[in-house]
């Protein structure tokens, strides 16, 4: 099913105003004003969308600003706003996720969702096309829609024949009599096609494969096959389908807490049974709550090992709804609950073991589960050894739930010997300003950091760690431990050799060792 | 009140405050300090380390390895006190002695988080140790918090170390307090030598105080007494302002 939104960006500007009448009361967009979405290309301002009263009095999309003006002397203009269309039309998307889960973004104004073997639910194809273009018009936004078998030829036909439904295999009869924009294929092609006198799709399709390969290239035959129903193509949707999911309806939406929890606690449970018997464990849990005005909230927790457990499930969530910097608005109720799992993994079952050590891995994973899902994932950390020489990036802090990384610690110091690197490192070296080192390549005997002076007593180095050659080159630095008067110890690095830099190095702290 | 009565008191607030028999003492491994401790740092209790500059933090990671064993150690801090002191590195914690794989760090946005999540781990009792670390006077830990804390590490087991840097020492619920500076190598001494800390332990719930000179020994994960070169040592700087630490210089 193809959906378009032909007065997308005016729709939207009218549903603002409409919701902040209270407050600008002078930005009147009342549907009678001519209203234009004015946009830049090639440095010239034109008219980008329009509303119905405007194209009622003459103007036309792609038509230069100037010209409208001059044409309408109230005319309304407002600057596009791009990043606001393809928000908004990615909610629609997300409310779209009611009906099936593969939507996928049109842009700019239109979806397109794959509605196989789910028309059904929602009392046949004609019903459901009827459906979806009264709910989005309820919202306030123009909809012409057409279901067909393949996702290009449903575009076309919502665009220049809407509100079809084409039977299966009649793709080419219904798209033959369209004008050749329906193609869709760039202004340089509908010139060629204007010079060649080919009006309609059926005039085009009539010519011979070969000639139009060689004259618009294969992309072209291609696109052409999968709009007439030759070729498949498939949907790439936006998100990636989940493996399990359940989902509650309500004939009324619900408001009150208690309500939604027993709906989310009957969910976990329906959904823990789901994977119980396909033996699976849920690494990644996604919450849908569909609000009766068309918003939709999404909550999503990860987990460190498989998940099966109802209950785990549901202090997850619940942690993660705690957290939440503005609390779950249930608005005017939601209609829609639904609980997705997805990254599912065999599971073994996990009963209470024996094995004292599984049983505090399996507590620690959960511990690490839940302070994630609080304060986000990449709050809770572990580390991770990585082959390089580079100090700052030995180890990689990466979040404690990510299993998939492993490296091998190598320590430095022999037997015996002291702490070779420290115990903090500064998130980014600082300079420090020495003004006098012993001798030229050596350790400096004094520096000030942060507004502090230090006096060197004693120094270990230098430690020469070149800089990785294959990337971007950087000065290779020669480290020094040094101890100060007080006891205290530094790990500072010279960067660049001596003979690059002469008598002026540039100095900087890197580490404080314990 | 009989003899009797008293005596059943006194067993009462000895099993109160005796250690349970299958929470063995942490010892430091310095037997004057252990001796004073009653065999070592009480588990299950939080312990309190007082940094006087930048390097007297590790001594809380050198407690926090001995403390934990073969088990975890969660690290807690807000995100403000590794851009003051640096972010903890796992190099660093593994040619100090601990095991990088057993370290977990929980970067926080602020105190109040912080707090709230070291109840939560504080209550897993398959921790080995968790440090908290708190930067400045951080109110968002005062007497309550820190009894809350203290009881949540009680009942579970697991040792808690509070890490606090350019802070002065407030009411606390501590089992123990620790005033920590760090110290030269030995003046005979060619190399660098292993970490020294000059470490004052101000407050004991459960009996003496002490100060001793501890030199952390990396290879088997302990302290070392220090008898050599005490002398050398001279005019400890504990009479200075204690808000006085590098980050205001």
């Amino acid at each position: 099913m193809a959906l378009w939104l032909p007065r997308f960006s005016t729709d939207r500007l009218a549903c603002l105003t409409v919701s902040h009448k209270a407050v600008s009361r002078k930005e009147n967009l009342a549907p009678e004003t001519p209203l234009v979405v004015a946009g830049r290309a090639n440095n010239a301002l034109y008219v980008h969308a329009l509303n119905v009263a405007a194209s009622r009095q003459g103007i036309y999309h792609g038509q230069p600003l100037a010209n409208a003006r001059a044409m309408i002397q109230n005319l309304k203009i407002v600057p596009a706003d791009e990043k606001a269309d393809a928000d908004l039309l990615e909610w629609i998307a997300d409310w779209c996720d009611r009906f099936t889960p593969l939507v996928t973004l049109d842009p700019p104004h239109g979806l397109l969702l794959d509605i196989t073997g789910v028309a059904h639910l929602f009392g046949g194809e004609e019903a459901m096309l009827a459906l979806v273009r009264a709910k989005i018009a309820a919202q306030g936004f123009a909809v012409q829609g057409a279901i067909t078998g393949t996702c290009l030829a449903a575009r076309a036909l919502a665009r220049h024949a809407k509100n079809t439904i084409a039977p299966p295999g009649e793709n080419a009869q219904l798209l033959a009599p369209l004008p050749v924009a329906a193609l869709d294929c760039g202004e340089d092609v509908m010139r060629a096609f204007r010079r060649a006198g080919l009006k309609t799709i059926a005039q085009v399709a009539d010519r011979g494969r070969a000639e139009l390969a060689s004259r618009f290239g294969a992309n072209f035959v291609t696109r052409l096959d999968v709009m007439l129903g030759v070729e498949e193509k498939p949907l790439a949707p936006r998100r990636p389908l989940p493996d399990f999911r359940t989902e509650q309806r309500f004939a009324e939406p619900v408001i009150t807490k208690e309500v939604i929890a027993a709906s989310l606690h009957a969910l976990a449970i329906s959904l823990s049974g789901m994977l119980e018997r396909g033996g699976q464990g849920l690494r990644h849990l996604e919450a849908f709550f569909f609000r009766a005005d068309g918003k939709v909230e999404r909550i999503a927790v990860k987990t460190g090992t498989p998940l099966r457990d109802a209950d785990v499930m549901l202090r997850l969530l619940n942690e993660r709804l705690d957290a939440l910097a503005d609390p779950l608005d249930p608005g005017f109720g939601f209609d829609v609950i639904r609980l997705e799992a997805s990254f599912t993994e065999k599971n073994r079952i996990i009963t209470a073991s024996f094995d004292n050590n599984e049983n505090s891995r399996w507590q620690i994973a959960f511990l690490v589960d839940r302070l994630a899902a609080r304060f986000g994932e990449h709050r809770v950390q572990r580390f991770v050894a990585q082959d390089t020489h580079i100090p700052e990036a030995q180890s990689a802090a990466i979040p404690a739930q990510d299993r998939d990384f492993d490296g091998t610690w190598v320590r430095r110091r022999k037997e015996n010997d002291p702490p070779l690197r420290p115990l903090r490192l500064l998130e980014k070296p600082e300079e420090i300003s020495v003004p006098v080192s012993g001798v030229p390549e050596g350790a400096p005997m004094r520096f000030r950091w942060r507004r502090a002076q230090f006096d060197v007593t004693r120094v270990e180095g230098p430690e020469r760690i070149a800089m990785e050659w294959w990337k971007k080159e950087k000065p290779t630095r020669d480290y020094f431990r040094v101890e100060t008067r007080d006891g205290q110890r530094f790990w500072l690095y010279r960067d660049g050799l001596y003979r690059e830099t002469g008598l002026h190095p540039r100095w900087y702290l890197q580490g404080i060792f314990a | 009140m009989n003899k009797y009565e008293k005596l059943a008191d006194l067993r009462h607030f000895l099993s109160r405050y005796g250690l349970p028999h299958d929470r063995p003492a942490v010892s430091l491994g310095l037997a004057d300090a252990d001796t004073v401790l009653g065999g070592g740092l009480r588990p299950g209790a939080q312990h309190e380390v007082f940094a006087e500059d930048w390097g007297a933090s590790g001594f809380a990671a050198c407690l926090a390895i001995r403390a934990m064993g073969k088990k975890p150690l969660f690290w807690i801090r807000p995100d403000y006190a590794a851009m003051e002191y640096g972010a903890l590195s796992a190099t660093g914690f593994l040619e100090l002695g601990g095991d990088p794989e057993k370290l977990l760090l929980l970067r926080a946005a602020n105190a109040e988080d912080a707090l709230s999540a070291t109840a939560d781990i504080l209550a897993c009792p398959h921790m080995g140790a968790v440090v908290l670390e708190l930067e400045g006077q951080a109110h968002a830990l005062d007497l309550p918090a820190s009894r809350r804390l203290g009881l949540i590490a009680e009942e579970s087991g697991v040792t808690l170390f509070v890490l606090r840097e350019g802070a002065d020492a407030r009411p606390s619920a501590a089992a123990t307090r620790w005033q920590v500076r760090s110290l030269n190598a030995r003046a005979g001494d060619d190399d660098w030598g292993s970490p020294r800390y000059l470490a004052q332990l101000t407050r004991h719930r459960l009996g003496g105080l002490g100060e001793w000179i501890m030199e952390w020994n990396p290879q088997d994960g302990s302290f070392r007494q220090e008898t050599a070169h005490i002398g050398a040592v001279a005019a400890t700087v504990f009479d200075r302002p204690a808000g006085m630490s590098y980050r205001f210089a």
